[in-house]
């Protein structure tokens, strides 16, 4: 035992790692000055605010920290600098410290962040956005494999997709990085697993009944599983401890509810990816969900 | 050194065959809970040793759950060892008796650890005393032939129990009269004896039961007979296998079964002892007896064995005086009412890094200053922490993450009833049936926010209290 919140965040850190690495590795620097730009102003954000709500910065719990690099790590290499610094101010600000700081939102500040740019900034982050030709990164001159898919219908390869050597956001493009950071973040019970087996779980039926219904697709469930930002969301944006539920149920309806609107995003809506509605949504409906799995206590009926 | 590690495997061994053999018809443990260092071994091995008969003595007139006692002595009167100088009017209540002869003082007020403020009697030993081998042998020593006694009628037996004042001496403190007084129309047909003693650090329990087998086989029996049960299990933690070997054979003698149980706290709570011994749920808001159990703790068993055969009230008891900011850590038998202080001196001071004095052990007990403040009947330990040992995580906010929920033995949300109570919020309180938290300190021991979850939790208590009368 012996855990404290900044240890966990270490941990978080820690296992975010392996997605830095495979993100610098691919995007080059383009990785590189977008997570920094999230990063400091992620920490700029948090400090400013606090000052302005008359308490003082504690900047060393880490939590800014993170949520700059999940935001980093969410977004394209390609996005514009203000766009990184935008998502930072409305993460910290409206995602944290409207609701009162570190705990009290309801809603996982990184993807508020990236909604708001996302909505503000259609240009840069729709499908199209990921895509600049003309640059030294060879891979970010392709569509991303979902997109590719939706739009036209060709397919990645399963490896492509296990090891990262496609288009997306920095951190969601190697399958591999993802799982090996979150099992770490499981394995240490940073992460409640619950979540992440919840989310997997209700993908692979979701998706395996899609791909029974329609044999001939060439997008089988395997690439929903390691495509897009499944796995990268599954264990580090859905696990956000504060936005979601406290009991071991609770973070099992949770995890399959976020897995299903997934499915059903990708599946039926107009955007190729679903993650971050999907966990949007389900963090809203999270203080619901607590308040309909109180355990039995012991003894009680 | 080395044998002694290898004796212990091979008990282990036999003894998880045994479990297997499943003795008792429970799981063996309970669902949750946590497992805080042990730290056991600091007094483990220090045979009980005898307290002299200090200058002053100290007898609070609440040292248990239920009403105070009325005081009988008057200032400058003389009392001698074993005379009740206080009686218990109400049913749930316990007499006191004087632990030594000596000259009563005018009544004083005390603080106890658990902050209630009480009168209390002083009493300044004088004259020859009872002390020694000699008190040794009355308390534990010789032949205790409990088998002579099963023809007593069971009121007999509850009688003497009820002049001794007898409480329970795990902690909580309850009346043991009452607790062994079968109630109206449930049928009691188990009586647990709680060897578990789940508390880090405390090692008195474990003491008495490799020290005094004799007394603790003979209490059960005599209880058994008093609240008319065929069945006594014995519960213990695979941590205290010397003791499970200590008992085994007067146990089986007796009839008595011991079931060996894994250790994690808090294995010692009534409701989870049972739970792991029996398979049964004590009813929310309910007691043991509306299942059919009565339960009680191994070192209340000898003071039971003492009250029946001997005729000698609770005067003394054993208690732990250990922990890494303790010079010499040892298990002391001590008059109830010596202050604490003392019983720190006997155990070579506190040493420079000592940080925390506490009256019981670290999960349950109460951080008390005031070393004149003395021993009551339900202390079971001094335990005083290092800075290193007392875990400090800086208070921050609650992250939501859950893991106090995953710990609570009581299948709570401490997260919920600590927040709950601290914006008053008694709807909230009340969904979260708050009055089930026997404040335990596992949601607290986990929380990596350093939240002080129990602490809130007892004012919500109060506040539901208040809103009730
Ligand atoms: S363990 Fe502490 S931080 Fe975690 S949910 Fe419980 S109270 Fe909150
Ligand atoms: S809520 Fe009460 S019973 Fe549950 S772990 Fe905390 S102190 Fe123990």
């Amino acid at each position: 035992m012996g855990m404290t919140i900044r240890t966990m965040m270490r941990d978080v850190l820690i296992a975010l790692a392996p997605m830095v690495c495979a993100a610098v590795y691919f995007f080059h620097w383009f990785a590189v000055k977008q997570l920094l730009i999230c990063v400091v102003a992620c920490l700029a954000a948090e400090a400013l605010f606090t000052r302005m709500r008359g308490r003082k910065p504690d900047l060393g719990d880490l939590s800014a920290v993170v949520t700059g690099l999940i935001l980093g790590l969410s977004l394209p290499g390609t996005a514009p600098w203000y766009v990184g610094v935008i998502a930072a101010a409305v993460s910290m600000g409206i995602g944290k410290m409207v609701f009162g700081g570190l705990g009290m939102n309801i809603f996982n500040p990184a993807m508020v962040g990236r909604a708001f740019v996302m909505i503000a900034f259609a240009g840069s982050l729709a499908a199209s956005g990921y895509v600049a030709i003309h640059m030294d990164v060879d891979i970010m001159s392709r569509a991303t494999p979902l997109t590719a898919h939706k739009q036209m219908g060709t397919v990645v390869s399963l490896q492509s997709l296990f090891l990262g050597n496609t288009n997306g956001s920095l951190g969601e493009t190697s399958a591999l990085a993802c799982l090996l950071g979150g099992v770490f973040l499981c394995v240490r019970r940073v992460a409640s697993w619950e979540i992440p087996a919840g989310v997997l779980a209700s993908t692979l039926v979701i998706g395996g009944v899609a791909n029974l219904m329609d044999l001939s697709s060439q997008w089988t469930v395997a690439h929903h599983f390691l495509g897009g930002a499944l796995l990268f969301g599954a264990f580090f944006i859905a696990t956000d401890p504060v936005t979601s539920p406290l009991t071991s149920t609770g973070k099992w309806i949770f995890g399959i509810g976020i897995g299903v609107l997934i499915m059903l995003l990708r599946l039926f809506s107009g955007y190729p990816e679903g993650v971050m509605f999907a966990v949007l949504l389900m963090n809203a409906l999270t203080p619901l969900i607590n308040r309909l799995t109180i355990p039995r206590p012991f003894g009680g009926i | 050194m080395i044998t002694g590690r290898f004796y212990l495997v091979f008990l282990k061994r036999r003894y998880q065959k045994k479990t297997r053999l499943r003795p008792f018809s429970g799981p063996g443990t309970f669902v949750h809970g946590v497992h805080p260092p042990q730290r056991k071994e600091l007094s483990a091995d220090a045979p009980i040793e005898i307290v002299p008969a200090p200058e002053k003595i100290i007898l609070p007139l609440l040292q248990h759950v239920g009403g105070p006692c009325t005081p009988l002595v008057k200032p400058r009167q003389e009392v001698s060892f074993g005379e009740m100088i206080g009686r218990g009017e109400a049913f749930v209540s316990a007499a006191l008796h004087a632990p030594v002869s000596g000259i009563v003082q005018k009544m004083a007020v005390t603080t106890l650890p658990n902050g209630r403020h009480l009168q209390a009697i002083v009493i300044l030993t004088q004259g020859e005393q009872l002390e020694g081998q000699e008190l040794w042998d009355q308390l534990f020593g010789g032949k205790w032939p409990a088998k002579a006694y099963q023809t007593l009628a069971p009121e007999k037996i509850n009688t003497a129990i009820h002049a001794a004042g007898i409480v329970g001496l795990g902690g909580a403190a309850f009346p043991t009269h009452v607790k062994i007084t079968p109630v109206g129309e449930k049928p009691i047909h188990t009586l647990v004896v709680n060897g578990c003693e789940c508390e880090p650090y405390l090692t008195t329990d474990y003491r008495v039961m490799v020290e005094a087998p004799e007394v603790v086989v003979a209490g059960a029996m005599l209880a058994a007979r008093a609240v008319g049960v065929k069945r006594t299990i014995i519960g213990i933690e695979d941590n205290k296998l010397e003791a499970v070997d200590a008992l085994r054979r007067l146990a089986a003698g007796a009839g008595i079964k011991i079931a060996v149980l894994k250790t994690k706290y808090p294995q010692g709570s009534e409701k989870h002892l049972i739970k792991a011994v029996l398979n049964r749920e004590v009813p929310l808001g309910g007691l043991p007896a509306d299942i059919g159990v009565a339960i009680t703790n191994v070192a209340t068993m000898t003071a039971v064995a003492r009250a029946v055969m001997r005729d000698i009230p609770l005067t003394h008891r054993v208690i732990s005086v250990t922990g890494g900011g303790i010079v010499a850590p040892k298990n002391l038998l001590v008059p109830i009412g010596i202050p604490m202080g003392e019983l720190i001196e006997i155990c070579g001071g506190l040493k420079k890094t000592a940080a925390r004095i506490i009256a019981g052990g670290p999960m349950m007990g109460f951080a008390f200053t005031d070393l004149r403040t003395p021993v009551t009947k339900g202390t079971s330990g001094i335990t005083v922490l290092t800075h290193e040992e007392v875990r400090r995580v800086d208070q921050s906010v609650c992250v939501r993450c859950g893991r106090c929920v995953d710990v609570c033995p009581m299948n709570l949300v401490p997260t919920k009833l600590a927040l709950a109570s601290r914006f008053k919020d008694l709807n909230l309180i009340r969904r979260h049936s708050i009055m089930a938290c026997f404040e335990c300190g596992s949601c607290a021991y986990v929380c990596p926010a350093g939240l002080l979850l129990v602490q809130h939790i007892r004012t919500g208590k109060a506040l539901l209290a208040a809103e009730r009368k």
